[in-house]
């Protein structure tokens, strides 16, 4: 029987029905639609998975600035900092999410997961997850594919892209697939990584993309971070079953509707939000070429 | 969007930074046209539309859409550097900005190639993570994502065309995933765009583009995204 991936409910139900691991639709999934071999499926996430702590280790030993001056070798400042709001393990996880974004803003390689804006949070989770509980590359691999069902609904129902539905769409996608890898790490049950996911959604809910100067450097950088951290939260939340009360689906529901009524100046033009704060503007003066023409609007006249 | 989204669009592309819908999307949107004009062209004039319109250089937006001209990955170190690798390989290029177009999609691109007095006119939407629609071919609606193969003709508007292409397909045992069928006017210049699952016979194509009501047969087998 093919399952697509059109809601969180069909998924738990498709598990319980045909008695599989959570992360299993996934695989036959991609073999249906996508005529792949499993073995290169588990392959594929292995390199995504290489190419994300790569992103992390460079992040956090290279030389890590942009042409704007705004990214400025800010992971390892935070790295290396001898003061633990919290402790060592929440520095290191913020640290690593904010190296591997770096990356991603100073034209380096990274995952896109599922978007490049928010290309710093699954590594940051996931080299967590490795570096705190010591859980295996296999068992990491499955928590991507978990992720990866996550992407595809809300990708389906709510959409993905900054441009479409601001930095929630981004950032709180990537958290909620973090979300879930974290559950799945802990063994926890469907109800518990689908419960981790609506609560990420409530949380990171209305969040718009407001890039200074339209590039992907503030506040995409620090968010990474913020939402590592609230896919943590999530996921402890979740694991202990406190209730979400609003069920996944319409969550995710919610947020397609927030991102539909969104104004176009929240949605990745830089044109609102910090981007339109005074110094947002001279940064954008001082780093973009200002001769842009703005045509007339061509194919009106056409029609 | 006709096709579904594989995994590895949610996991992935791997890719230069730092923005998948303007830096990754628009590499694809780069490929995909250099596929339909058939190699780098000499010229190309590109128009970025809406949010692209003022933020496409912030998003290095301009170094991807070169590089995919190009023919380079997403994941290529080179695309820091296209402007100045053009330059070398005597691309002349041109960019220009157009807000407001709410006819199109909010990252819509648009490519005018021209190679050995041939040009054609692609336009391409960066949906997000990557993924992209060509929304248009030389005018015509095509919606194809070069994730699959994809055969693109142009041909006389005439009775029973759709059905004996499909029927040449279905003899090469190609499933059609989708099709989109347009014309400028009834009897004339009419574009089939199918995508298809599996690759189509060098033999197919050779007979396709002799048929004497087909004008031209493009094809492109799905790109190692």
């Amino acid at each position: 029987m093919k399952f697509l991936f059109d809601s969180f409910e069909s998924w738990k139900n498709h598990c319980l029905e045909n008695d599989l691991p959570v992360y299993q639709p996934v695989i036959d999934y991609e073999i249906q639609q996508k005529g792949k071999k499993e073995e290169h499926i588990w392959d594929g996430m292995q390199r995504a998975l290489d190419v994300m702590r790569d992103a992390v280790n460079s992040g956090l030993t290279k030389d890590m600035t942009s042409h704007s001056g705004m990214v400025n070798n800010g992971a390892k400042k935070v790295y290396k900092s001898e003061k633990h709001v919290l402790n060592k393990g929440f520095t290191d996880m913020i640290s690593r999410a904010l190296a591997a974004k770096e990356v991603n803003s100073c034209m380096g390689k990274v995952v896109a997961a599922p978007t490049a804006g928010a290309s710093g949070i699954m590594p940051g989770v996931l080299a967590t997850l490795q570096a705190e509980h010591g859980i295996s590359d296999k068992k990491i691999t499955e928590c991507m594919l978990v992720s990866a069902g996550i992407g595809l609904i809300i990708e389906r129902n709510a959409g993905i892209a900054g441009a479409v539905g601001g930095c929630q769409a981004e950032t709180g996608t990537a958290a909620a697939m973090a979300a879930g890898a974290i559950v799945h790490a802990f063994e926890g049950s469907i109800d518990q990584i689908f419960n981790s996911v609506g609560i990420t959604i409530q949380c990171m809910l209305g969040l718009i993309c407001d890039p200074v100067a339209g590039l992907v450097e503030v506040p995409c950088i620090v968010r990474n971070a913020s939402a590592a951290a609230i896919a943590h939260s999530s996921a402890q939340i979740a694991i202990a079953d406190m209730d979400a009360v609003i069920p996944v689906d319409e969550c995710v529901m919610a947020m397609g509707e927030v991102g539909q009524s969104m104004e176009d100046r929240y949605k990745e033009t830089a044109l609102g939000g910090l981007a339109n704060t005074p110094t947002g503007r001279s940064i954008a003066k001082r780093v973009l070429i200002q001769d842009i023409e703005m045509l007339p609007d061509e194919d009106k006249d056409e029609d | 969007m006709g096709e579904r989204s594989s995994i590895f669009d949610m996991i992935g592309p791997v890719m230069i930074g730092p923005s998948s819908s303007h830096t990754a999307g628009v590499v694809r949107i780069g490929r995909a046209a250099n596929r339909v004009l058939g190699g780098m062209p000499e010229e190309a004039e590109i128009t970025f539309y809406n949010s692209f319109a003022r933020t496409y250089e912030g998003h290095g937006s301009d170094r991807a859409i070169l590089a995919g001209i190009m023919d380079f990955k997403t994941d290529d170190e080179r695309i820091k550097k296209s402007l100045d690798i053009a330059k070398e390989k005597d691309l002349k290029y041109k960019f220009k900005s157009v807000g407001n177009a709410s006819i199109y999609h909010p990252n819509t691109v648009k490519l005018i190639l021209t190679r050995k007095n041939r040009t054609v006119e692609v336009i391409g939407e960066s949906l997000g993570g990557g993924l992209i629609n060509i929304s248009k071919v030389n005018g015509f609606s095509a919606n194809f994502s070069v994730n699959l193969h994809t055969l693109i003709l142009t041909n006389d508007d005439q009775k029973g065309s759709i059905a004996f292409i499909s029927n040449v397909l279905a003899n090469d045992e190609c499933n059609i995933a989708t099709m989109s069928v347009s014309r400028k006017g009834k009897s004339d210049l009419a574009c089939m765009v199918i995508e298809m699952d599996s690759p189509l016979n060098p033999i197919s194509i050779e007979y396709i583009r002799h048929l004497k009501w087909v004008h031209e047969v493009v094809y492109i087998p799905n790109i190692d995204l």
